[in-house]
């Protein structure tokens, strides 16, 4: 293989081979020929450098000097300074810009990564990756240095809450499954993940999963247990292997199994996985899915701490939760309360999505107003709507208006607000929004998930769904709002578990702050937003359709008809409303109405 | 690997681990790391791997690592991958389909200049 002392880069983008880049191409290789070059200068071509407008450009390495605007005359010239002078040609060159874009901006203003702060930056694979960012030396230190009350004080003293969405004290927590006598005690990890449109906890299980197995170690060096199972599941296969492959490599290296690092501690995990139930998120129903029973949850008292998996004292915490635990430990309670409100300390992953420019998985310092969350870390509504609301804490939640923009992440404030955390997903909405269908969409997933075991649940899920459907097909009747209301405040105040209790606030919180929506849909069987199939119609605006014929083509159900170059028509009969016309209508001649 | 039985080598294990991490970042070593996460994989990144291995492969490249990672939250950008050449600063790129990652070992690996389409600041 000839040995080149220097690559020509010419750019055969379009734009450039317009201006001339392929005689460009050819004058270098004459030119390198005429001078007894061609063995050392080899000339490549290349997708797009960057200034394509003033093309034809070229890069030449080693000295990665980047000359626009050549043209195959100025070639000679170019040979003759370049390579056998040695003399860059300033005339050719281009001033080297910047390669960050400075439209995007920084990617991530105000977030502050805790618990994402190994995803994406090691090997989830290699547990060494893990071990030079100072992996298990929180665990070392906790059995080394601390005694387990200790542990749990300082958990306590940072304040870390429950990031499953209750919110409880996770220190706590600890301290109350300590108390309980016995010999036998588990630690268990809910990795069920279940909200749609959340991913927080996968990104951790995918990306750093040894977080959280050290967070459980040292959970169970502090409540006295010697086993633990990471419920994960089934629809997260990837993060179920990546487990299984870091818990044998923690076991290789010592930390899991008997005597830990030289002590009496003993302690190993294994992973169980689901099943595709959203009710195995609840921790009585996910302890009874590890026993090989059906998930349902069942009534509390007794909880975990004092009776759970096998009947025996069982510490339940959501992934996040244990995440956060070995920077606790190593920076130190004062440093994660220094982050946060009064009650809600430290940092909040949220899956943000929805209607924003910039959607993802973010990590922000609780505290922060959910105006910073949407405008400024999710880069704000796309396509320039406007924002109407935000759902937080998934299924279970709520909606936030205008008014709550400036509401600070707190747990209490959102469920004074009508609300809750919840575990982080966050689905902001713009004016495209119908808030009927939204509760609808909710409430056909939380139906479908009911176990069933209780009946407020099981029948009440069922006539919410029924009603809301009725009231978006465009057949609601009068009553049928205050039959709605009344039946949601029932199955909240009777239903068994969360999934229950909560199924009904979002239709509640969309009827506290749109009422009017529902009201458009049952008294004048419009829907605001347009969404609603029933409710809506397509009509093609004559003045602006100019009979191009490609909505005729496209509609399924040959709904459209009209002669070429003259304006179309959409028999309402025919049409399906299933909007193909306006998506494919180059002319925004098709408008929607309702 | 022994187990880990005292504070002491549990210190060591993580020196060792340091270094060797240290130890890709020096100059004429080339870190590429591919994200492959669950996002990753959807949008493709197997393909994105597999055509990074194949150019290592067909170019005969040595000093290069090619290693994986989790997901960064920008799941809008999959498949992404990252170049680090020696101790210089990490370039990250996204939406790297197979052709785009060629001509990321072509241009960045091979002959040391970061494209500059695709970059993502970070």
């Amino acid at each position: 293989m000839p040995f080149y002392r220097s690559h020509i880069l010419v750019c055969a983008d379009p734009e450039c081979l317009a201006k001339g880049a392929h005689d460009v191409v050819d004058a270098l290789q004459d030119e390198l020929v005429a001078q007894g070059l061609l063995d050392e200068i080899q000339v490549l071509e290349t997708s797009r450098i960057g200034s394509c407008s003033d093309g034809p450009e070229m890069m030449v390495y080693p000295e990665g000097v980047h000359y626009v605007g050549m043209t195959a005359d100025d070639v000679p010239f170019l040979v003759e300074e370049h390579f056998l002078k040695g003399r860059i040609v300033e005339k050719f060159r281009e001033v080297h810009k910047a390669i960050v874009d400075e439209e995007l901006g920084p990617l991530r203003p105000k977030e502050v990564r805790v618990v994402l702060r190994n995803c994406g930056e090691i090997d989830p694979m290699n547990i060494e990756d893990y071990l030079a960012v100072d992996g298990y030396q929180a665990l070392g230190k906790v059995i080394g240095e601390m005694t387990p009350g200790q542990v749990i004080d300082e958990v306590t003293k940072s304040g870390l809450r429950g990031r499953g969405g209750a919110g409880f004290p996770a220190g706590r927590k600890w301290g109350l499954t300590r108390q309980v006598p016995g010999d036998i005690k588990y630690m268990v990890c809910n990795a069920d993940e279940g909200d749609p449109g959340a991913f927080m906890n996968r990104r951790v299980l995918e990306g750093d999963p040894h977080s959280v197995i050290e967070g459980m170690i040292i959970g169970a060096y502090a409540v006295g247990a010697s086993y633990g199972y990471i419920y994960c599941r089934a629809e997260y296969p990837l993060a179920v292997e990546t487990l299984i492959v870091a818990i044998a490599q923690a076991r290789e290296f010592g930390f899991l199994g008997n005597n830990i690092l030289g002590t009496d501690f003993n302690f190993d995990l294994e992973v169980r996985v689901g099943a595709g139930a959203f009710v195995c998120g609840e921790e009585t129903a996910l302890m009874a899915s590890i026993m090989g029973q059906r998930g349902e949850p069942r009534p509390r008292p007794p909880f975990p701490s004092v009776k759970g998996v096998w009947g025996k004292p069982s510490n339940n915490n959501n992934v996040e939760t244990y995440a956060n635990v070995p920077q606790i430990i190593l920076k130190g309670a004062d440093w994660y309360a220094s982050m946060g409100t009064e009650r809600s300390k430290g940092t909040k992953t949220f899956a943000v999505g929805g209607n924003v420019a910039k959607p993802g998985l973010i990590e922000v310092p609780m505290g922060i107003t959910l105006r910073e969350i949407i405008f400024d870390v999710a880069g704000g509504i796309k396509d320039g709507r406007t924002y109407k609301a935000v759902q937080t804490g998934g299924p279970m939640g709520g909606c936030l208006t205008e008014e709550h923009l400036d509401l600070p992440l707190d747990y209490e404030a959102l469920t004074q607000a009508g609300s809750m955390m919840g575990s982080g997903g966050l689905v902001v909405m713009d004016d495209t929004s119908c808030m009927v269908d939204i509760a609808r969409f909710f409430m056909d997933f939380t139906q479908a998930e009911s176990c069933g075991k209780c009946t407020p649940c099981r029948v009440g899920t069922r006539r919410i769904l029924e009603l809301l459907q009725k009231i978006c097909d465009g057949k609601g009747e009068h009553g049928d709002i205050e039959k709605l209301e009344e039946l949601c405040h029932e199955v909240a105040k009777n239903s068994l578990c969360g999934l229950g209790q909560g199924a009904p606030n979002p239709v509640l919180s969309t009827l506290k702050h749109f009422r009017h929506e529902y009201e458009a849909h049952v008294y004048e069987k419009k829907c605001p937003a347009k969404v609603c199939r029933n409710l809506i119609h397509f009509e093609i605006q004559s003045p602006t359709c100019t009979g191009c014929m490609v909505c005729a083509r496209n509609c399924p159900v040959e709904a459209i008809s009209g002669e070429r170059r003259q304006a179309h028509t959409i028999d309402i009969n025919k049409c399906i409303r299933c909007g193909i016309c306006m998506q494919v209508c180059n002319f925004n001649a098709v408008s929607v109405l309702s | 690997m022994p187990a880990i039985k005292s504070l002491e080598e549990l210190k060591r294990v993580r020196e060792e681990a340091l270094a060797k991490k240290q130890m890709k970042a020096t100059p004429g070593h080339i870190q590429v790391i591919v994200a492959m996460g669950t996002c990753g994989i959807a949008a493709g990144a197997r393909d994105t791997m597999k055509s990074i291995l194949n150019f290592i492969e067909a170019e005969k490249l040595s000093g290069v690592t090619v290693t994986q990672t989790g997901c960064m939250g920008m799941c809008e950008q999959e498949p992404i991958v990252q170049v680090i050449v020696g101790d210089s600063a990490k370039v990250t790129y996204g939406k790297v389909n197979p052709e785009v990652a060629s001509q990321i070992m072509k241009q960045h690996v091979q002959l040391g200049m970061p494209l500059k389409d695709h970059v993502l600041p970070i």
